[in-house]
């Protein structure tokens, strides 16, 4: 009989043995998310300073040359910054991150940053560069690998400069395995689209033929930083509590409730206990699973809990909405739309859409769908999104728009927590909240799309009248001034004024 | 200038009582007619107003059979169409444009195709879609002004023709005053301008054969019948065109010969007779195209049974023709009735040609001299 081998793996080992779940599939995905996670922690370090995110990447061939599959990566920006200790942990361990609290924030895991470094080590076996200040006096420069068994990082090096310019920000480099041709377009995209939704952001992308893309800010004006927020009652599971009430500095149910838990006052964790028939003065801290597990579900079926409030979240706003879609797609016309703060399953959401006419936005057979979530372009698996369903459902002949118009759909939702339907983080499940709240931004922006083109259409189709009447008013003087064998002809601008007057009035309608 | 088409009926009913003016001075009419309508709608705009027209409705609602006329007329109806309303003034400013292209053609003594008005637009820079839409557009003028195309110098192209011993005179620019005899080319001649407008000199046929195919015009000529049966023979080639009802109409009119309508044995053949006789709903805006005392003289249905001869099926869409046919005011009169019955009940046609079954000559040898008889 053979006996089963057990091992524990640490968490770096699990995601290098399970690479593809973070989207590390092959060598062309795999420098499409490098890019794309170390630009995600690039916008969140920035807007956490408060500071417009200046970003540049810039991508080279590895010292083989083209051919040998290996670049050079390097993702340079403005933002906070890390603590000098916090740095090794921060690109060097899988699971170590800023991002556990309940807030909106581009990643979820805490997970990219390290995933990209992780990749590169095991494609080629060098160790990462990263160099960071938070604008005091010194700046740090760390050569790390992974421990990957261990999940520990591996300190080589350790340099420390004089900060003279006070400058803040993070720079990453480091070597992996690729195929940048591939995944140029989907990269490009990735840009463009970023720089979209990120209106007041810098981001520069030098390719490894040295080829420069640049999206540059119109406006430096940001949405306000999100607040962290605690967990909402109907959010929370039976292990959240359990952490609560292990860590809890107090020593009853009332304060225990209204201390840890979302928009819960004195008055609502009163009621509550009295529903649960709880007493007040029980110690959180004595509890048993049982009990716990009681609680989450008697949680589940109260009624008197508020929604959670919107304040943790950050949308883009329409004002900022607008001028991202402005610059990017350069419409004839643009709608946005934001809609009231909603919840699903405890987690405050916030849904933004905009449709878009003319411009660059390619003629096809389908309209253009632009997804986003936190801030972030989902670009995979289209056909998959909660978003892409809603606009196959609708019926856009109401709306007087059909396929072939150049039309762009655009759907941003954020919330604490994206519904995502996989790890791959690049589409949204059909939550039926969500959808709801979608189709109905949806349809508010191809409302006024709608207005917007029929009147446009009218103001073409007076241009044509008046162009009928000058075109054959003159004709029919000419021609009956021969016929009649006058010599002048009859004066007919005073007859066209009055056309274009009636004209102009019946617009102003 | 209340009403601009009362005007044009007083024209037309002044040109009616001067039926036997000459024709040069029924161009210098049709001239003048022309040109007071675009006086009209000069002085419409020296007054600052837009220019408009009122005219006859010539849609369907419109159109009533006259027993008195024996032919279709127009009814009470009047549409305005106003320069102010702008999916009028396209085609108000291509009427003008026919007026005045109708003007030069007549004070230059020109003719011109329906499809040369077309083109000739074009020098203009007035746009027509297509030739349906300027035919269309002429046949407004003839409606405004009470004239017909032919009046105004234009023509469809020519495919009917005459024989047969009538002198006439031409009056077309080079040829005034020059004679010529309808026997004097063995293909007969063609009906074209030059025709319509000459004036009859002298004749000594006492009737007229208007005959459906070019088939049987020949072999008429071939065997003499003009001759035989004292008969001048027009070739309508299928439905007659409006320039040969109108010379049809005069040949009865002018020279008082009976007219006897030759046709093919069907629904079809039935119809080009009638149109001769009683015109069509479309130029139910004119007069003098209808020769209502014409006789139609075969093939009938009857004469299917009667000859014994070779005859197809009637298909479902003669048969459907036959069925409109009954309804048609036009076809009230009993041997009508009588011949429509009969084709439903036979189910059979026969082309003019069938009778050759019998020898090439025996149409004229023995057919003819009975119908005549038959139809006098």
């Amino acid at each position: 009989m053979v006996s089963q081998v057990f091992e524990e793996i640490s968490p770096a080992d699990f995601f290098y043995r399970n690479r593809d779940i973070a989207g590390f599939t092959n060598p062309s995905r795999a420098i499409f998310a490098s890019i794309r996670e170390l630009v995600e922690n690039s916008l969140d370090a920035a807007e956490l300073a408060e500071v417009p995110p200046d970003i540049c990447v810039r991508l080279r061939y590895g010292e083989g040359g083209p051919d040998s599959g290996v670049y050079k990566l390097r993702v340079e920006d403005n933002g906070s910054g890390i603590t000098s200790r916090h740095i090794p942990s921060a690109f060097g361990q899988v699971l170590f991150g800023s991002k556990y609290k309940l807030k909106q924030s581009r990643g979820t895991f805490g997970l990219g940053g390290t995933m990209a470094v992780l990749y590169g080590q095991i494609t080629t076996h060098k160790p990462a560069h990263i160099i960071s200040s938070t604008g005091s006096t010194k700046v740090y420069i760390y050569e790390i690998m992974i421990d990957i068994q261990r999940n520990k990082p591996i300190i080589l090096e350790r340099k420390i400069l004089i900060n003279k310019e006070q400058w803040h920000g993070t720079i990453v480099e480091f070597f992996l395995e690729g195929d940048y041709f591939r995944a140029m377009p989907k990269i490009l995209e990735y840009l463009k689209q970023t720089a979209l939704v990120n209106p007041y952001a810098n981001i520069t992308f030098v390719d490894p033929k040295g080829r420069l893309y640049k999206f540059s800010r119109v406006t430096t004006k940001m949405p306000p930083p999100p607040k962290e927020t605690l967990p909402h009652p109907y959010g929370v599971d039976v292990e959240t509590v359990k952490r609560l009430a292990r860590m809890t500095s107090h020593r009853n149910m009332l304060d225990f409730m209204s201390a840890h838990f979302h928009r819960v006052s004195e008055n609502i964790a009163h009621k509550f206990l009295e529903f649960a028939g709880i007493p007040k003065t029980k110690n959180p801290k004595k509890l048993d699973s049982q009990e716990i597990v009681k609680l989450v579900k008697t949680i589940r079926r109260f009624e008197g809990f508020r929604s959670p409030s919107a304040s943790c979240l950050s949308p883009l706003g329409e004002e900022l909405l607008k001028a991202g879609i402005l610059k990017e797609l350069k419409p004839d016309f643009v709608a946005v739309y934001q809609r009231k703060p909603s919840t699903y399953a405890g987690h405050p959401f916030i849904v933004e859409t905009a449709m878009a006419y003319g411009g660059d936005i390619p003629k096809k057979d389908d309209f253009v769908l632009y997804r986003f979530a936190n801030r972030i372009p989902l670009l995979y698996d289209e056909a998959s999104d909660v978003s892409f369903r809603v606009m196959k459902s609708m019926n856009w002949r109401r709306y007087k728009v059909s396929q072939d118009m150049p039309i762009a759909v655009l759907v941003h939702i954020c919330s604490t927590k994206i519904p995502y339907k996989t790890v791959g983080k690049e589409f949204i499940a059909d939550r039926p909240e969500v959808k709801r709240e979608i189709l109905n931004g949806v349809r508010e922006a191809a409302r006024r799309l709608q207005r917007f083109l029929s009147k446009r259409e009218n103001v073409e189709k007076e241009r044509r009248r008046l162009n009928v009447f000058s075109k054959y008013l003159p004709k029919i003087a000419k021609f009956a001034t021969e016929l009649a064998g006058r010599e002048r002809q009859p004066e007919v601008e005073r007859l066209l004024e009055s056309v274009r007057t009636v004209g102009r009035k019946e617009t102003r309608k | 200038m209340k009403d601009c088409w009362r005007v044009f009926v007083q024209l037309e009913e002044k040109r009616q009582e001067n039926r036997e003016i000459s024709a040069l001075e029924k161009k210098k009419e049709v001239a003048l007619d022309l040109e007071s309508f675009g006086e009209t709608l000069y002085a419409q705009m020296e007054k600052g107003q837009f220019p408009w027209i009122r005219m006859p409705s010539r849609s369907i609602e419109n159109i009533y059979y006259s027993p008195e006329l024996r032919q279709y007329i127009l009814g009470e109806r009047r549409v305005k169409r106003s320069a102010r309303n702008v999916r009028h003034i396209r085609p108000l400013s291509q009427l003008v444009w026919t007026a005045f292209f109708a003007h030069e053609l007549s004070t230059k003594r020109k003719t011109s195709t329906l499809r040369d008005v077309y083109y000739s637009a074009q020098a203009y820079q007035m746009s027509f879609k297509d030739q349906s839409e300027s035919d269309n557009i002429i046949t407004d003028l003839e409606t405004v002004i009470g004239l017909a195309r032919e009046d105004f110098n234009i023509f469809p192209e020519e495919r009917s023709a005459v024989f047969g011993d009538l002198t006439i005179e031409y009056t077309v620019p080079g040829y005034e005053g020059r004679q010529m005899n309808l026997t004097s080319h063995p293909d007969g001649l063609m009906v074209g301008p030059a025709l319509t407008y000459s004036e009859f000199v002298k004749t000594s046929a006492d009737k007229v054969f208007a005959i459906e195919k070019g088939g049987l015009f020949t072999r008429f000529i071939e065997e003499s019948v003009h001759r035989r049966f004292n008969a001048l023979l027009v070739l309508t080639a299928g439905q007659a065109p409006r320039a040969t009802r109108h010379f049809i109409h005069r040949l009865n009119k002018e020279l008082e010969l009976p007219v006897y309508i030759l046709t093919d044995g069907d629904p079809w053949g039935m119809h080009i007779a009638m149109v001769i006789i009683s015109g069509s709903a479309n130029a139910a805006h004119l007069r003098g195209l209808t020769t209502p005392d014409a006789k139609w003289s075969g093939v009938w249905a009857t004469d299917i049974v009667d000859y014994k001869l070779p005859s197809d099926p009637l298909t479902e869409v003669d048969v459907k023709r036959l069925h409109e046919l009954q309804r048609d005011p036009r076809y009230k009169d009993k041997l009508w009735q009588r011949e429509i019955k009969t084709f439903m009940r036979i189910r059979k046609k026969a082309e003019q040609e069938a009778f050759s079954r019998y020898g090439l000559t025996y149409i004229v040898d023995e057919y003819l001299p009975a119908k005549l008889e038959e139809t006098e």
